[in-house]
């Protein structure tokens, strides 16, 4: 268990697609800022979605790791987009006081790549 | 493991002394909490709750455990759990109780956020010997199997 899951992060055209696979520890997001980071850094990005469909717990570490990701994405110029999040862990995040300030949001992955493509 | 489909162990404890251990409460406690009935939302409530006070224990005791067990009330079953720590203690609960208050090391939302996530919860702490929190979420369906019942 002491290993951390490498997220894979996809591209097409000038999106970069992370889709997480399950429950994160605090090392894999950690890792997953770093990687995410360095494959921004390829010029053709435009934007990178993350897409949450999967994951069902967003404590409020994790919450505080995706504002903060985003900021780090979009000070480097892609546009983020956090996509998929489940109507329950919507509805635990609010009960928490978790909530994702300055970062936009889409119901799924398919309509955060219309968002980029079309505006 | 040869407990049948339908039945829920009654009882867990999870070492939390790291972020393996956060992960491990949380997942055992959505497992209980799907085995007693809870709703879907319910389930990631229960869990969202277990990885706040888990957190606390490693952020700020360093070593603890939290114990799962199912519970009955009046209103059917539930799922009580107790995070237990020999930690430094709480020397203001009230003020660790109000929503942003940290120390440094949160956003100050793990306490209050998971009294709201949880129906009940209550919190003892003595500062220099420890802090025990519990919390029950109540809603269960299924009937616990308790230890020592006839098959």
């Amino acid at each position: 268990m002491s290993s951390t899951m490498t997220v894979p992060i996809l591209r097409q055209g000038d999106i970069l697609i992370v889709t997480l696979q399950g429950d994160l520890g605090d090392a894999d997001w950690a890792k997953l800022t770093d990687d995410l980071l360095a494959r921004v850094a390829d010029k053709r990005t435009r934007y990178a979605v993350l897409d949450l469909s999967v994951v069902d717990v967003l404590d409020s570490f994790a919450c505080r790791t995706i504002v903060g990701l985003t900021n780090m994405v979009s000070l480097r110029g892609p546009t983020m987009i956090v996509a998929g999040i489940q109507p329950g862990v919507a509805f635990a995040m609010v009960q928490l006081g978790a909530t994702l300030p300055g970062v936009a949001t889409a119901l799924d992955l398919d309509h955060a790549l219309a968002l980029m493509t079309h505006g | 493991m040869g407990d049948q489909e339908s039945s829920v162990s009654s009882s867990r404890q999870i070492v939390v002394n790291s972020e393996e251990g956060i992960v491990l409460a949380r997942q055992a406690g959505r497992a209980m909490s799907a085995g007693l009935g809870h709703s879907e939302t319910d389930q990631i409530l229960v869990a969202t709750a277990i990885s706040e006070v888990a957190r606390n224990i490693v952020l700020y005791a360093g070593h603890g455990v939290v114990e799962l067990e199912v519970t009955t009330g009046p209103n059917g079953s539930g799922l009580s759990i107790r995070a237990v720590d020999e930690g430094p203690g709480i020397p203001d609960i009230e003020l660790a109780m109000r929503d942003g208050y940290s120390t440094g090391r949160s956003l100050g939302l793990g306490l209050p956020g998971a009294r709201r996530l949880m129906d009940d919860f209550s919190i003892t702490s003595e500062p220099g010997h420890g802090t025990i929190v519990t919390m029950v979420k109540w809603g269960g369906t299924a009937v616990p199997v308790m230890e020592g019942s006839p098959p």
